[in-house]
């Protein structure tokens, strides 16, 4: 069997147990039938699509079928960057299926869960091997309709139904902007293969308008800022396992998008179209990373960090761009592979922070950061692989965040040979951007797990709280492993992704197999080298070597006690710093021009006996300066169009000759 | 063979930053009670601290976590391999090429990371300030030391503390203007990660600016011990870095022998005494701010970074 036909039947099949929840529902065991056999087929595919990139990749091998446009049939085609984001694809699936083995059961409502899960990683991986324009769209409407079901699957709860309708809105609005830029694509002849796209000259303006669509399109579904405003809305809204589908992997399949059209379809990028992908990812790392810090929603803190992840990963696609478009083969593919590293290391830890996130969720009910607490004591499984979640996302060593996060840098620092003025300007500005919002990123997790694990309970629900079911609980344990993997082999990582940059930028990474150590060295061993491996282990030697030391020679003894707090013992939980204290300082420095955060501090009188209450005022300023006033001109226009609907027949009729002639008097003047 | 000597040396390297770290901060508090007619304690103090509570047991708050009782060595082991990589006494070292400045800024974000974890775990209101504090401190501190990295590597070509180090102690260098911004950003950092006036008061223990302090309330005994012992050697770590980029006078370069190392080694004390004593001098002489002036503080500093590193960009002659 060739790979692409692997992939597709993978494809097939879980389109097939889509079907077959729908036949279950209602059924007793239906939850574990369809996890299980989900995960069965996403792991055959990823190891299909693993095979493929580390052995034949140069066997690029395409299938047509017979459906779709009658004169062009449905194409499909495996590369190496397609067998690149299928691997992030059913990895996320397979984790997502094994952990919804356990989670699965508390589902109130199963039966509208169950058969669109499959539906929608099955549209993740056709998506990706899509090879023509037509499919492509189809496909990418089928996921984005099956995650909205998705979303919509617990509508009642609080906000869920808004989230559905601005998911649905924003959805509908990406895909009319690749509509449009697959159209401007296939030109007048109107060829919508990718192989027909790929071979065609491209006029620059086309290229420009190509360039600014896929950022609406690929962008929004990515979470671009400003297009973000579905994004911590919708990905809370759905299911824990299916938030980390969404934010780990869906979020990556718009990368895809973006990175098919703008550097392999669109051919050679000109160097301005890199400014404004490195400004906007810029921009977009802090903004997301700000409103992270500022949330106290566990899971919606973490849909804000997947934006940040998407900015850092948009603007290493920008310096691969802006290197490409100077014929700077080698910057290119590291700053490119820098990108791709990324990609796979935030599937990893976002899918894991999801899945911890359900975990809490399902062991108290909460989601609210400022209702938990004291967390590590009840769930201790948990809570050491969530902590792992956060090392690696805050990008400390020996963890992988930090391998792609330091790939980056090297890139920005190979980027004063730029010959352009704007460049010159805009590549430090945004890598000044890019280590801000690494920096907060470490704020926001030590916030997430501080709050959240650590301290003493806030309420009974995470006092009473218990350590969830073994699925859930290997599900992140290997997640977490992989955190550590990718974070002490990185140069088997980068090797792998090298037939990819091979293939799309004609230029690649030096082999890092080869390195003595294991170490990576992107350019030469003179200028820059890393090796997790050795990190590692000189942290646990050191660490060994403190501990036997202190054991050996120090005093054993050891007394609890109650806290001291220099004598102030805090009568009640909720003295603690929550979520919101704890952002303050924060706000302090950022709030204020970001948010126009505002502080209400309303003291009583003396004598009075009344509370003293203190008010936070936070504004989102995407939301209010550009969604609002957009809402409320079309909630306008059809409040005055209304009137239309109240007519007699007689003014229709005259209204619709009014029209004819109208028409025919713009075609008498136009010709 | 040459591995084994190679070993021997990095060793003497790593036991010799353990050695002098407290010494270190001995000398400054020494120097700074001087400077306001004190007597002082003497400079070995800090050994004997650390032996004092090494001895003593240890209180531990009724529900502190394992991350609580793990984070001390943790946070040691992360400053002290940072340590490690920077050049003392002479460059080129084993580890060297393990991990570059980027790693070293890390390392150190990691330690910080487990820290403020742990002034959280216990859930008091003291452990909540200073990790938040401190997490904004460093929200600013970290991105102005990448820039100021930044700006050294594109100077030297290099991420490698260790080519950097050779770079600038060769003669082609001279006065640079982005190496100037780079030096002042630096020392406005390392003033705020090491928790020194102006920014944070390492000798005060209750007052409700203190942000390292406060974070650390909680511990006890062989705990505090290392936590104590890790803020030594990160005061070295900085001031070796700053040392061994900027002053790179008769640093050895590696595989010199033994004689030049320990030139090296003379050299390397003497710089650390000279920087000591300015810093006594600095701390004296001026006044703590408010926690909220902090921010505007490293902002100048992440400026002065980010302006040295456009510099560069515009032309490499900066």
């Amino acid at each position: 069997m060739s790979p692409v036909v692997l992939q597709m039947s993978c494809a097939a099949g879980l389109l097939g147990i889509a079907g077959l929840a729908l036949v279950l529902s209602g059924a007793k065991s239906s939850t574990a039938i369809v996890y299980g056999v989900t995960m069965a087929v996403s792991l055959a595919a990823l190891f299909g699509s693993i095979r493929y990139l580390l052995g034949d990749v140069l066997n690029v091998s395409g299938l047509t079928l017979p459906i779709g446009l009658p004169w062009l049939g449905a194409h499909f085609r495996l590369d190496a960057l397609a067998a690149f984001f299928l691997v992030v694809v059913n990895l996320g699936g397979a984790s997502a299926s094994l952990y919804g083995l356990g989670y699965g059961h508390h589902d109130p409502a199963p039966h509208r869960v169950l058969p669109f899960f499959p539906a929608f990683l099955a549209g993740m991986n056709l998506v990706v091997l899509a090879d023509d324009a037509f499919s492509y769209l189809l496909c990418w409407e089928f996921m984005s309709l099956a995650s909205w079901a998705l979303v919509m699957s617990h509508h009642r709860g609080p906000g869920n139904a808004k989230a559905g309708y601005v998911y649905l809105v924003m959805a509908s609005f990406g895909t009319l902007a690749l509509l449009l830029a697959f159209g401007l694509l296939a030109g007048p002849a109107g060829d919508y293969g990718f192989a027909a796209i790929r071979a065609a000259q491209h006029t620059p303006y086309a290229a420009t308008l190509v360039l600014i669509l896929m950022l609406l399109g690929a962008g929004s579904k990515a979470g671009l800022v400003p297009l973000h405003v579905w994004l911590p809305l919708a990905h809370p809204a759905a299911p824990s396992h299916v938030s980390a589908l969404m934010s780990g992997v869906m979020t990556k399949v718009a990368v895809y998008g973006f990175i098919r059209v703008i550097f392999d379809l669109l051919g050679p990028p000109t160097w301005w179209a890199s400014v404004v992908v490195l400004i906007l990812g810029g921009v977009t790392a802090v903004m997301g990373i700000l409103y992270a810090m500022m949330e106290k929603d566990l899971k919606r803190l973490l849909a804000y960090s997947t934006i940040e992840n998407i900015g850092v990963i948009f603007a290493s696609l920008g310096l691969a761009l802006a290197f490409q478009a100077n014929g700077m083969k080698l910057a290119a593919a590291l700053a490119f592979t820098a990108a791709l590293f990324h990609v796979l290391n935030h599937s990893f830890f976002k899918s894991l922070l999801f899945f911890g996130a359900g975990a809490v969720l399902t062991a108290t009910g909460e989601r609210d950061m400022d209702r938990l607490g004291g967390l590590i004591h009840r769930m201790p499984r948990t809570s050491f692989v969530v902590l792992v979640g956060c090392v690696a996302i805050s990008a400390l060593p020996p963890f992988n965040g930090f391998v792609s996060e330091w790939l980056m840098f090297q890139a920005v620092l190979q980027s004063p040979e730029l010959p352009q003025w704007a460049l010159k300007i805009t590549v430090p500005a945004v890598g000044a951007l890019l280590a801000l919002a690494a920096a907060l990123a470490a704020a926001c997790f030590v916030k997430a797990y501080g709050i959240a694990f650590l301290g003493r309970p806030r309420s009974t629900a995470a006092e009473t709280a218990h350590e969830v079911d073994r699925y859930s609980l290997s599900a992140m344990f290997i997640l977490a492993a992989l955190c550590l993997l990718a974070g002490i082999l990185p140069g088997l990582v980068i090797d792998a992704l090298s037939p990819i940059t091979t293939d799309i930028l004609g230029g690649r990474m030096p082999t890092q197999a080869n390195e003595p150590w294991l170490s990576i060295v992107p350019i030469a061993e003179s200028r820059s080298s890393y090796n997790g491996l050795l990190v590692m282990l000189f942290i646990t030697i050191s660490a060994s070597l403190a501990v036997f030391v202190i054991h050996r020679f120090a005093s054993h003894a050891l007394r609890r006690g109650p806290a001291w707090g220099c004598g102030f013992s805090d009568p009640t939980p909720a003295a603690q710093y929550s979520a919101g204290s704890f952002a303050q300082p924060i706000r302090r420095v950022f709030g204020t021009l970001v948010f126009s955060a505002r502080d209400h501090v309303d003291m009583p009188a003396p004598g009075d006996t009344r509370p003293a209450r203190l008010r936070i005022e936070l504004h989102d300023l995407v939301w209010e300066g550009i969604y609002q006033p957009i809402a409320g001109a079309v909630g306008f226009s059809a409040d005055r169009l209304n009137r239309l609907q109240f007519l007699t027949i007689r003014r229709y009729l005259s209204l619709v000759f009014a029209t004819l002639v109208t028409l025919l008097l713009v075609l008498a003047i136009w010709s | 063979m040459v591995v084994i000597s190679d070993i021997v040396v990095q060793g003497v390297q790593m036991l010799l930053v353990l050695l002098l770290a407290p010494l270190l901060t001995g000398f400054v508090r020494k120097i700074k009670a001087r400077l306001v007619l004190r007597q002082g304690a003497s400079i070995l103090q800090p050994y004997r601290d650390l032996l004092r509570l090494l001895r003593k047991e240890v209180v531990l708050a009724d529900n502190a976590s394992w991350l609580f009782r793990v984070t001390p060595y943790v946070t040691f082991a992360a400053i002290w391999v940072a340590a490690a990589l920077v050049p003392t006494f002479a460059t080129g070292l084993l580890f060297n090429w393990t991990a570059d400045l980027i790693a070293i800024v890390a390392l150190l974000g990691s330690a910080r990371f487990f820290l403020a974890l742990a002034g959280m775990d216990v859930g008091t209101s003291f452990g909540g300030i200073g990790s938040s504090r401190e997490v904004m401190i460093a929200a600013l501190a970290e991105p102005a030391m990448l820039l100021i990295f930044f700006c050294l590597a594109l100077v030297a070509g290099s991420t490698q503390l260790s080519t950097v180090a050779n770079f600038m102690a060769s003669s082609y260098v001279g006065l640079r203007v982005s190496l100037g911004m780079a030096v002042i950003a630096l020392i406005m950092v390392a003033l705020a990660e090491n928790a020194r006036i102006p920014i944070d008061n390492p000798t005060t223990h209750l007052e409700l600016t203190m942000v390292h302090e406060a974070m650390v309330l909680e511990y006890s005994g062989r705990h505090l011990a290392m936590i104590e012992f890790g803020a030594f050697l990160k005061l070295l770590l900085y001031i070796s870095l700053i040392a061994c980029v900027f002053l790179p006078w008769k640093i050895a370069v590696f595989g010199t022998g033994p004689l030049s190392y320990a030139v090296g080694a003379g050299a390397y004390i003497v710089k650390l005494a000279a920087a000591g004593f300015f810093l006594a001098l600095f701390e004296t002489a001026t006044a703590k701010m408010r926690v909220f002036r902090v921010p505007q503080f490293l902002g100048a500093a992440l400026m002065l970074g980010l302006l040295g590193t456009l510099l560069l960009f515009v032309s490499r002659s900066f």
